[in-house]
């Protein structure tokens, strides 16, 4: 039976830890994040798990250690937000390109300019090239559910990455949640042991990592890169079929609420899906129109052709980023759908907006005013308002 | 060490660093490392760090490594932090029974990835009291990229970001003294040192640092030809001179108490270590004489602070 528990996304992740028994955890303190590493060091502290911590002076520290001992043979992880992240920066392209397969447990805070502490994905979607997988949650039931895939996927033998789960600072992480856990047995069952193949601390074969590689050699370690990237799509939907069958609770790459017949659509990453979830259900009891929503879970890789082939028949389409990327045209999520849309070759109005920035709050009625902007969209064939900015203060 | 040293015998030692590495003619960094892995006792595995430099591109060239060991480098700036994750990988995955083999944890890097850019994350690695030694090969300049001032230049030095020029006499400041920054941790063992006449000196400072359960540290001054603009084949001569001179004195802090490990019968003046370097030529020029007695008298002032901190 699976365990009853009322928990903070931050403790769900520290708790899926706590179960996984991972080898070594580097980590710096950086708000909202910094629960997960002060669990981690309580469970250390009683003796409950046999991690080590390193007290890094830094993020950059953190990742730098974590790399190591992920080369080392070591199941290794570690934690952070915003600057963290930034400052990870760096490391985030090596621990991918060396294929090292680190979880990172990312809480994501908008980055610093001004100083903000609260949600956004500013962090995790400036890190989208890095080349690392990266799964979003909306509540902490995901936040734990996607935590206890990352290891598998990551350490699959096609797979060989660098996970990121992400969830959004203070409305998840903070926030209590009722959630069911996994019993300890069948969670450690199916993280399973991990039994690196390469490693420095092999005494049959000692292994260099980290080489010098010219132009002769750099873009093949690109191409194979890419070759995980996408086999890693394969092996996300292997775990998530292998934990429903543990769990009962389904995943994909996104999910799709209330899209059966859906005509105007909304896609979104993280919590805000859940007040969209609630104005999806408030306009269809009231008004009738079909509309839906499509949260993504997945946006590394991007599943291009499938969510293209559940937007591609609607009459509108929104696209809402909770991260600017300064192009003056759309977010990072907004560019991927477009694209995607045009790929599909689908004749649908997308409009891309922009919401939440720096935890600024998003209502029912908010969503409920995007809906109508898809429906004027679809009648008059014109998009309109791109790249708005949604809840902005008005002086 | 309990062992007499036998040059010998330790020079006919297998290499852990092969031949057929890409590094110059001349080069202090490879001296410095052969010697340092020499120190490691033959039935003892390693993971070798490296923070990017010369020494890394040369020496790990995709397909090629020169390590008979294991090697890692990630970046410039965290050979300290990475090698902390290798050996606390090596702690856990002993404990578990995962590995059964002993081995020791030695990283390298140059003044630029040590003295700079590498500072904090050296500094966090030593603290934190990881048993691993990290080596830096100084020589004084950033000099993979070009021989770029470092805050281990020595002042005056012409380097390409202080040429010195009509208005220049090269570097203004005068350099870190890292050795003690690293004293000042308070760790089992810093050292510094360079080689000199049979290595005896660095050999035995690198198997202190090895074999002394934590943090170690070893500062090896490792003469650059280019940078410093010297015949390859005047390398031990140069060392020799910084020695001599009291420029690079070689001592060691066990457990907090400081040690001269060479005392040169008579001092010699600094210009004997400057006048062979091309980086100096300048100081040579009528009318720059005031700026070798600063330089002396910085030398002077440094010996004797060091000498009472040995007494």
């Amino acid at each position: 039976m699976a365990i009853r528990e009322r928990l903070s996304g931050n403790e769900a992740v520290a708790y899926a830890i706590k179960q996984i028994n991972p080898d070594v955890m580097p980590a710096f303190p950086i708000t909202p994040s910094t629960e997960i590493p002060q669990y981690v060091a309580t469970y250390i502290a009683n003796g409950e798990i046999d991690t080590e911590f390193i007290h890094v002076e830094s993020e950059h520290s953190a990742m730098s250690a974590t790399l190591g001992a992920s080369a080392a043979g070591a199941r290794a992880l570690t934690a952070t937000s915003s600057c963290g992240l930034a400052l990870m920066w760096e490391e985030l392209y090596v621990a991918a390109s060396d294929r090292l397969p680190i979880v990172l447990a990312l809480v994501n805070r908008a980055l610093t300019g001004p100083i903000n502490i609260n949600a956004d994905h500013s962090d995790s979607m400036g890190a989208r090239d890095a080349g690392w997988i990266q799964i979003y949650a909306e509540s902490n039931q995901e936040v734990y559910d996607n935590f206890l895939q990352a290891f598998p996927i990551a350490e699959h033998k096609d797979v060989h990455l660098p996970v990121m789960i992400c969830q959004d600072g203070f409305i998840t992480s903070h926030g209590v949640e009722n959630i069911l856990l996994v019993e300890d047995d069948k969670a450690k069952e199916f993280v399973g042991e991990y039994e690196p193949e390469h490693f420095l601390l092999n005494s049959k074969e000692p292994m260099a990592v980290g080489p010098y590689a010219v132009s002769n050699y750099y873009m093949e370690t690109k191409k194979a890169q890419r070759e995980a990237m996408q086999n890693a799509k394969k092996v996300i939907l292997e775990m998530a079929e292998k934990f429903e069958k543990m769990t009962g609770r389904k995943y994909g790459f996104f999910e799709e609420y209330r899209m059966e017949d859906a005509e105007y659509a909304i896609v979104i990453i993280g919590s805000a899906a859940g007040t969209c979830k609630a104005a999806v259900d408030k306009i269809r009891e009231t008004t009738g129109k079909k509309v839906g929503l499509v949260k993504i879970r997945v946006f590394r890789p991007f599943p291009e052709e499938e969510l293209a082939a559940v937007l591609k028949n609607m009459k509108a389409v929104a696209v809402m980023d909770r991260s600017e990327m300064f192009s003056a045209t759309s977010g990072p999520l907004g560019a991927e759908v477009r694209a995607a849309m045009y790929q599909a070759k689908a004749d649908t109005e997308v409009v891309c907006y922009f919401y939440g920035l720096g935890g600024r709050d998003i209502t029912v009625e908010d969503f409920e005013q995007v809906y109508d902007n898809l429906e004027e969209m679809a009648k008059t064939h014109e998009v309109k308002g791109m790249y708005d900015y949604i809840g902005l203060r008005e002086k | 060490m309990e062992k007499e040293y036998q040059f010998k015998e330790i020079m006919s030692k297998p290499e852990r660093l092969a031949p057929g590495h890409r590094m110059c003619a001349g080069c202090g960094g490879t001296v410095t490392v052969r010697a340092v892995l020499r120190a490691l006792h033959e039935e003892d595995k390693a993971v070798i760090g490296n923070a990017t430099g010369c020494l890394e591109v040369s020496t790990f060239m995709y397909p090629y490594t020169a390590y008979e060991d294991s090697y890692i480098h990630n970046a410039f700036e965290n050979a300290g932090a990475t090698l902390s994750g290798v050996e606390t990988a090596y702690r856990v995955l002993k404990k578990k029974g995962k590995i059964t083999d002993n081995y020791k944890f030695i990283t390298f890097g140059g003044d630029g990835g040590t003295y700079d850019i590498g500072l904090q994350s050296l500094s966090g690695a030593m603290e934190r009291g990881h048993d691993m030694v990290y080596v830096c090969y100084d020589n004084g300049a950033y000099m993979n990229t070009g021989t770029q001032r470092s805050s281990a230049t020595p002042q005056f030095a012409d380097t390409t970001t202080t040429p010195a020029g009509k208005v220049s006499a090269g570097k203004i400041q005068i350099r870190k003294d890292l050795a003690a920054i690293m004293a000042e941790h308070h760790i089992p063992y810093v050292a510094q040192t360079t080689f000199n006449a049979n290595f005896r000196d660095i050999h035995e400072k690198a198997e202190k640092a090895i074999y002394t359960p934590g943090a170690a540290f070893l500062n090896v001054l490792s003469p650059c030809p280019r940078g410093w603009g010297y015949d390859a084949s005047d390398l031990m001569k140069i060392c020799k001179l910084a020695t001599d001179t009291c420029y690079w004195p070689m001592f060691e802090v066990v457990e907090g108490k400081w040690k001269l490990t060479y005392e040169p019968r008579k001092k010699k003046p600094i210009e004997e270590f400057l006048r062979p370097q091309k980086r100096f030529a300048h100081l040579f020029k009528p009318g720059n004489e005031e700026l070798i007695e600063q330089f002396q008298k910085e030398v002077d002032r440094r010996w004797e602070e060091l000498c009472n901190k040995c007494n």
